[in-house]
């Protein structure tokens, strides 16, 4: 077994078995049964219809945009579009649950099987089953905050369609769970069926983890709720990890729980309010039909999907002969993968070399700078047609790579385009032989002992006469050419 | 099948209900009548039969996408028992 | 109104007019809305004792009888402008008080009507209140109600007290005593029809997906439907006729024309086939009822139509499957009663002591007994055993009208295994109060049309019902042999006798 897997423990390696239940609020105007608007951020209780506040006689009816969100979304999993599926209550009491039950879909979902191939870094892919994706409708907000022994209760929320998508215990590092839910949520943006914000909670995860001796059962695992970003996801699994192999180091057992994720800590505590023994008591909504999908429909949502992220990699290495770790970079947020392709529109020429060029400077330079600031690259000062521009300046000799660094910088700081920075601050390439000649004269003149020392067969000073006569010209020079002037000069 | 105490303790539990002592053994004994009653049902043989929730419907019908509702925040709270900030109040809930 | 014609009619015979033929004297102007809604508000008051509202609302329908004068007058107005009904406190009605008959909905003002009530109204009937009713529909005699029970206006030779039957008595004691034209009713196991048959009165439940659900008080979504209790079939049909339609905020509503009923009540039953199924004929079944039912039969062969024996063989399972369903989603409908968003509230320490001390007294015992039930039938370890087995028998049982409908046109049946019992006559075991429905329950389970209509007296001169049920959405029919029973019976109701 892979290495990547093994949690070393006391007792030697322990194998962590992780499953992710992944909440993605629907992308829609009104909720899944009702009229009442979706936005985020609104005064308490101004998106509320008396179907979302559970008022005596109140009916749902079906938001048939939700349904194709989900159809979609089922599609862009590689998943079977289950052509007649049932909703159900799940009953339970709760504060922000209006209804005292909430509408999902238990035993016949609306996406089957499915599944994500994702990359990791060492560049291979792993493939993580998908168990089912369902409708269901999101619960209100209670706010604990506002008074010392009173919650306020917002149901803004309340019945904002989710799809909640299940995959297979498949996951078996961090860096895996990342990668998936990376994966899924550059799939949901793609196909505008969900925004992908796990800030805002219209994503959210749900991480159960177990560990095991190699080969041994599954073991009982702890269900962690509250991660709301992908880099939480990954501290999460690390803490709960060593939680659980401590326990069973010193013998003890897991118990099987709902935990909670202290993002201030990196910790994960049991959950106070899930103490009653839950049982959902689910049972078909007898106010909703069977949900009846017409195959037709289905093929035309499939026909409409725009080029999914796997599609676009594919595309990607072919067309530039990318690797398939860069190519996934590129396609892992949509908002990279536009960049990309915008700023290849401005490459000139566009060909496999500056396009290789472009993915290394997005991915080294830009990436960097964005890490090192903690921006996204929308925030990013140098933009898509910008970064072409310098690449550009690049190809066409204009600069070298070196100064091209410097000339990043500056953009990076002023905003402004590649070709003006060269000019105002004179980083120019010199391309001419005259004036590299000159300096080549001067430099040969300052160092005639090593001149004959290179002449007598000392290959190795040939770097330092070039590093001279660059270090001259500040940068300047065209590099291939300073090379050819030398040669023929020390010959 | 029959209920024994635990049992409608645990159920009362689930439903939100408060059983007292007085009125746990009638309750039990009522619930145990009506389970006797239900069990009639054991007689019939439904091996191939399909289990039915609803009649006379055969599909859901869908309702368009648009924001027809909301925005009435007095009527959501017209009944409330206890309301701050237009929002509901309950006791505070441990999370 | 001064403008009227002079009065031919006593303000005592006002209530005893049928909706019918009140319609057509409000049209001939023979008296004026306010004038019929007045002596109905006065005959409220006088049998308060009855208890058969939960609200009046006198200064309501007397504004609303004013606007409906007013269009009287101008010729316009709906189909039932100007007549006054009852509503049963199930449906929420906009600014009115809808209780449910249950504490837990104290004080609870809807700002919504319900469909059906909405419907009525702009056709312009005018409510006089809020019909009293078993506890969230819950019962067969009305004593469950936490406004108390509902008194028959019929009374034995002893003079004790009778049951109006239940859930919806209010309705069926204020169309019988003259406390409303009609009433809208809902039945989820035989809550129209018993309380009809017991009263002497015409209730038909339509089949399910006929009337919307929006706004009604839900006690087992998939059983629940609303309909009319009324003085004689052809009033049912005018009633139904305006309650019923597809409703685009119910999905389970049938998007269905609403055939024109009252063209249904003059085809008479030639040639019609009316099935008599075996099974409805119960061991120890009074013999009143028995030849009552044999009557009935003898009625329509006189008619014309042709008399089959027929089996539904699955009957006697009909209210053990409705025991398990009906409160396995009535547990889940009624979570929604718990002190936070409208009603009643318990305080209590923590929320769930809150829930638990706003639902132990909000709810009365009945209703507590059915959640109970209901939450164990959908539990882990028992959801198969009573949930799924009890939809498998639904489905059986649906199965036994269906082949039952390939051989007849319409089922013939009593609606009670007896008259109206006395209060203090009351079984204290459930279970003996659940057989009330034994012979209605089916037609809930299979969601078919079912209509009682008043045939005869028992031997103790309490009224007694004749059942017809029917395919889907073919009330109709019910209609059609309804009439034909109706006219042969000459029933003579309680405010003709």
């Amino acid at each position: 077994m892979d290495n990547r897997y093994i949690y070393e423990g006391a007792s030697g390696p322990w194998e962590l078995v992780i499953g992710l239940e992944v909440h993605a609020q629907i992308i829609s105007n009104s909720k899944l049964f009702s009229g009442a608007a979706t936005e985020f951020g609104a005064e308490p209780n101004t998106q509320v219809s008396l179907v979302d506040a559970a008022m005596p006689g109140m009916l749902p009816v079906i938001n048939e945009v939700c349904i194709e969100q989900a159809i979609k979304t089922g599609l862009g999993i590689n998943a079977e579009i289950n052509l007649h599926s049932v909703f159900d209550r799940k009953n339970y009491f709760y504060a922000d649950l209006p209804q005292g039950y909430q509408i999902s879909q238990y035993l016949q979902p609306i996406v089957g099987q499915g599944h994500l191939d994702v990359e990791l870094e060492d560049g291979s892919v792993r493939r993580i089953g998908i168990t089912r994706l369902h409708l269901e409708q999101d619960a209100g907000k209670s706010i604990h905050d506002q008074h010392p022994q009173k919650s306020y209760i917002d149901l803004n929320r309340s019945g904002v369609a989710l799809m909640e998508i299940v995959s297979e215990p498949d996951i078996r590092s961090a860096e895996e769970a990342s990668a998936y839910v990376h994966k899924l949520r550059s799939i949901v943006r793609c196909l505008e069926t969900c925004d992908g914000n796990m800030d805002q909670g219209s994503m959210r995860v749900d991480v159960n983890v177990s560990v095991r001796k190699a080969g041994a059962p599954f073991g009982t695992r702890a269900e962690i709720k509250n991660v709301n970003s992908i880099k939480f996801l990954a501290q999460a699994i690390h803490y709960e990890a060593d939680r659980q192999i401590s326990i069973l180091e010193e013998g003890g057992e897991v118990q099987q729980e709902t935990r909670l994720f202290d993002a201030a800590r990196g910790t994960t505590r049991p959950m106070r309010s899930k103490e009653h023994a839950h049982d959902y008591r689910y049972f078909p909504d007898p106010d909703l039909p069977p949900l009846v999908i017409d195959k037709a429909w289905v093929e035309a949502i499939r026909k409409s999907m725009p080029e999914l992220p796997d599609a676009k990699k594919a595309r990607l290495m072919k067309d530039y002969e990318l690797t398939a770790y860069d190519a996934s970079v590129l396609v892992r947020e949509t908002e990279t993968a536009a960049y990309f392709e915008e700023a290849l529109k401005s490459l000139k020429p566009s060909n496999t070399k500056s396009a290789k060029l472009l993915a290394n400077w997005l991915i080294g330079e830009v990436f960097g700078a964005l890490n090192r600031e903690d921006k996204t690259l929308s925030e990013s000062p140098v933009s898509a047609t910008h970064l072409a521009g310098l690449v550009n300046q690049i190809q066409d000799g204009v600069i070298s790579g070196k100064i091209a660094k410097e000339v990043f910088s500056l953009m990076w700081e002023t905003g402004k385009d590649a070709s003006s920075l060269i000019e105002e601050h004179g980083l120019k390439q010199v391309s001419d032989d005259g004036p590299i000649l000159v300096v080549i004269d001067k430099i040969l003149a300052a160092h005639s002992d090593k001149v004959v020392e290179y002449q007598s067969g000392k290959d190795k000073l040939f770097g330092f006469f070039v590093g001279q006569v660059m270090k001259e010209m500040a940068g300047k020079a065209n590099p291939d050419l300073v090379n050819k002037l030398l040669k023929e000069k020390l010959k | 099948m029959s209920l024994d105490k635990e049992t409608v303790k645990r159920i009362a539990t689930l439903a939100r209900l408060k059983l007292s002592d007085e009125r746990m053994g009638p309750m039990q004994q009522d619930l145990n009548h009506i389970l006797t009653f239900i069990d009639q049902l054991n007689e019939v043989e439904t091996k191939d039969v399909t289990p039915m929730a609803g009649v006379n419907t055969p599909a859901m019908p869908f309702r368009k996408d648009v924001v027809n509702d909301g925005d009435i925040v007095e009527q959501v709270l017209a009944n409330a028992p206890e309301v701050a900030c237009n929002m509901f109040v309950v006791p505070k809930v441990v999370e | 109104m001064t403008t009227l014609a002079p009065k031919p009619v006593l303000k005592n015979d006002l209530i005893r007019l049928t909706l019918a033929d009140a319609k057509e004297g409000l049209a001939k102007k023979s008296f004026s809305s306010v004038e019929l809604t007045q002596a109905y508000l006065d005959a409220m008051a006088e049998h308060r004792h009855l208890n058969a509202y939960i609200l009046e609302t006198p200064e309501l329908a007397l504004t609303r009888a004013e606007e409906s004068d007013k269009k009287l007058a101008q010729g316009s107005g709906g189909a039932l402008e100007g007549l006054p009904i009852a509503i049963k406190d199930l449906f929420c009605s906009a600014g009115t008080q809808t209780t449910a008959g249950s504490h837990i909905l104290k004080g609870f003002t809807p700002t919504y009507e319900s469909t059906v009530s909405h419907n009525l109204k702009t056709a312009g009937a005018v409510s006089l209140g809020k019909t009293n009713l078993d506890e969230f529909a819950m019962g067969s005699a009305n004593i469950t109600s936490y406004y108390g029970n509902v008194i028959n206006p019929w009374k034995r030779a002893d003079g004790k007290d009778l049951t109006p039957g239940g859930s919806s008595g209010g309705s069926a004691a204020a169309v019988a005593a003259g406390l409303a034209i009609a009433a809208t009713g809902t039945d989820t196991g035989g809550s129209i029809r018993q309380p009809a048959a017991f009263s002497g009165i015409v209730g038909i439940k339509p089949t399910y997906g006929r009337c919307s659900r929006w706004g009604i008080v839900a006690f087992a979504s998939s059983l629940d439907q609303a309909g009319p209790m009324t003085r004689d079939v052809r009033d049912a049909a005018l009633l139904l006729k305006v309650m019923a339609g597809h409703d685009p905020k119910d999905s389970t509503s049938a998007p269905r024309e609403v055939p024109d009923f009252e063209k249904a009540l003059t085809q008479g039953v030639k040639g019609l086939r009316v099935g008599i199924p075996k099974e409805y004929r119960l061991p120890g079944m009074p013999d009143d009822i028995v030849k009552l039912w044999e009557k009935g039969a003898k009625w329509l062969q006189e008619a014309g139509a042709e008399i089959i024996d027929i089996s539904l063989p699955h009957t006697k399972y009909s209210l053990p499957v409705y025991y398990v369903l009906a409160p396995a989603e009535a547990s889940s409908n009624l979570a929604r009663y718990d002190g936070v968003r409208y009603g009643l509230r318990v305080p209590g320490g923590t929320l769930d002591e809150l829930y638990e001390n706003t639902r132990s007294d909000g709810f009365g015992d009945e209703v507590q007994r059915r959640i109970l039930i209901g939450t164990y039938v959908l539990s882990a370890g028992y959801y198969d055993a009573y949930y799924l087995k009890a939809q498998r028998v639904r489905t059986l049982i649906t199965q036994d009208f269906q082949k039952a409908f390939e051989k007849v046109d319409v089922i013939l049946t009593p609606t009670t295994p007896s008259a109206a019992f006395a209060l203090d006559e009351k079984p204290t075991d459930p279970v003996v109060m659940y057989l009330n429905d034994v012979l209605t329950v089916s037609a809930n389970l299979a969601g078919l049309p079912g209509l009682s209509v008043p045939a005869g007296l028992s031997s103790e001169g309490l009224p007694l019902g004749l059942q017809l049920l029917g395919p889907a959405f073919d009330e109709s029919v019910l209609f059609r042999v309804g009439k034909v029973i109706e006219d042969a019976a000459a029933f003579k109701s309680f405010l003709e006798r």
